[in-house]
């Protein structure tokens, strides 16, 4: 079984300000989605798994085309999520088939990354949006990092397909001001302070 | 910066299959968006040279990012198109002033070339509101596989006193063209048209 990508879409946001001061340099979201054939849509299949190591290649293809979308430098990553919005002919469960090579794609580019990669999934038809949580990549707990990007693809996906979302973000919110722990002050060993 | 800039977005799509038949290579679009602030938001003014002045500024701004997201040569770009979204507090005419006098020739500069008219469309809207930007060949409006558009939207704008400023720019056209009419190959790119 083979991964067939039918198209994918990347999203750069730079975010100045919010109303708030504006900052000489943006904050960086930015998102990839790939659009792939489900090869389980349309019916039950019981042994699933096997796909998670095909999908491999694919996530870590998706993540260096994000990162290099965003400049390129890995060390300017902060930040990062995934999701999967499956066409309406699968179930949830093939949507979790991603976390093991979409959350290993991008701890191979960044690094040293210890916190869990925040997710999402849904069941959706073409055009469904999703938003994807975004979390330190290195101490989930750092609260200026919680957020999230709205992303979705007005032709997908459609009802045998699987859009498969990395996301990755630069630095805090863009007025981050409500406490908790500062990035500068995190051990960084257990993944979460 | 005549333009007080918010954010920045931009988008890219490559499409690899359509129909279960391989494209190779992908057909890529991409969008750059500018979310700014409308300085004529929330009451009538009859000159709208403010406003041209940001069009020209962004033409070229928004068609360089547009083109390098793509990663080509300029001369490689095929067909461009342009929107704007007016926050509730605007006009539908604050999006012709940005788009129609000024944002051309930048636009083209970015482009190299660009002999044909570049497509537009506008609305008013809320924050989400989507908007589909027509795409046209470049040199030569008649060219029927370069027919197309691409749906953008920014989740949190346009806000009341904002507008949100498309450029989209593709190195190719629809990915399995066949119905018929002037070709891309076919084309003189002299009067815009043909």
């Amino acid at each position: 079984m083979t991964v067939v990508l039918r198209k994918t879409q990347i999203v750069v946001e730079e975010t100045f300000h919010e109303g708030g001061p504006a900052r000489e340099q943006p904050r960086q979201v930015g998102s990839i989605a790939c659009v792939i054939e489900n090869p389980f849509s349309g019916k039950y299949v019981e042994d699933i798994a096997f796909f998670m190591e095909e999908l491999q290649p694919l996530g870590l293809q998706a993540a260096g085309q994000l990162l290099s979308a965003m400049g390129g430098d890995s060390s300017q990553i902060d930040g990062y999520g995934k999701g999967a919005i499956v066409g309406a002919g699968g179930e949830r469960e093939h949507g979790a088939l991603w976390h093991v090579p979409g959350g290993y794609a991008m701890r191979e580019l960044l690094g040293d990354t210890r916190a869990i990669v925040s997710s999402t999934k849904k069941v959706g038809s073409v055009g469904t949006r999703i938003d994807i949580p975004i979390t330190h990549t290195n101490a989930a707990y750092v609260r200026s990092h919680f957020d999230a990007i709205e992303v979705g693809i007005s032709d997908s996906p459609q009802v045998d397909e699987i859009a498969l979302i990395l996301v990755m973000s630069c630095g805090p919110r863009v007025h981050a001001r409500v406490g908790g722990l500062q990035s500068q002050d995190i051990k960084g060993e257990d993944g979460l302070r | 910066m005549k333009s007080q800039v918010r954010k920045y977005q931009v988008v890219i799509e490559e499409t690899h299959l359509e129909m279960d038949k391989n494209i190779v290579p992908p057909v890529r679009k991409a969008t750059a968006i500018a979310v700014i602030a409308n300085p004529l938001a929330g009451k009538y003014q009859e000159d709208l040279e403010v406003l041209m002045e940001i069009g020209a500024e962004l033409g070229g701004i928004l068609g360089a990012k547009a083109v390098s997201a793509l990663g080509i040569e300029p001369a490689k770009a095929e067909s461009y198109g342009k929107a704007v979204v007016v926050g509730e507090n605007g006009e539908l005419e604050h999006a012709a002033a940005i788009l129609h006098p000024r944002l051309g020739a930048p636009l083209r500069k970015a482009v190299e070339k660009g002999a044909a008219l570049v497509p537009s469309s506008k609305k008013i809207g809320g924050v989400g509101t989507p908007i589909d930007v027509p795409l046209g060949h470049k040199d030569a409006a008649y060219v029927r596989s370069h027919f197309d558009a691409m749906e953008v939207r920014v989740s949190d704008a346009p806000r009341a006193d904002e507008l949100m400023v498309c450029v989209s720019v593709t190195d190719s056209g629809r990915p399995l063209p066949r119905v018929g009419g002037l070709k891309a190959e076919e084309a003189k790119g002299e009067d815009g048209l043909r």
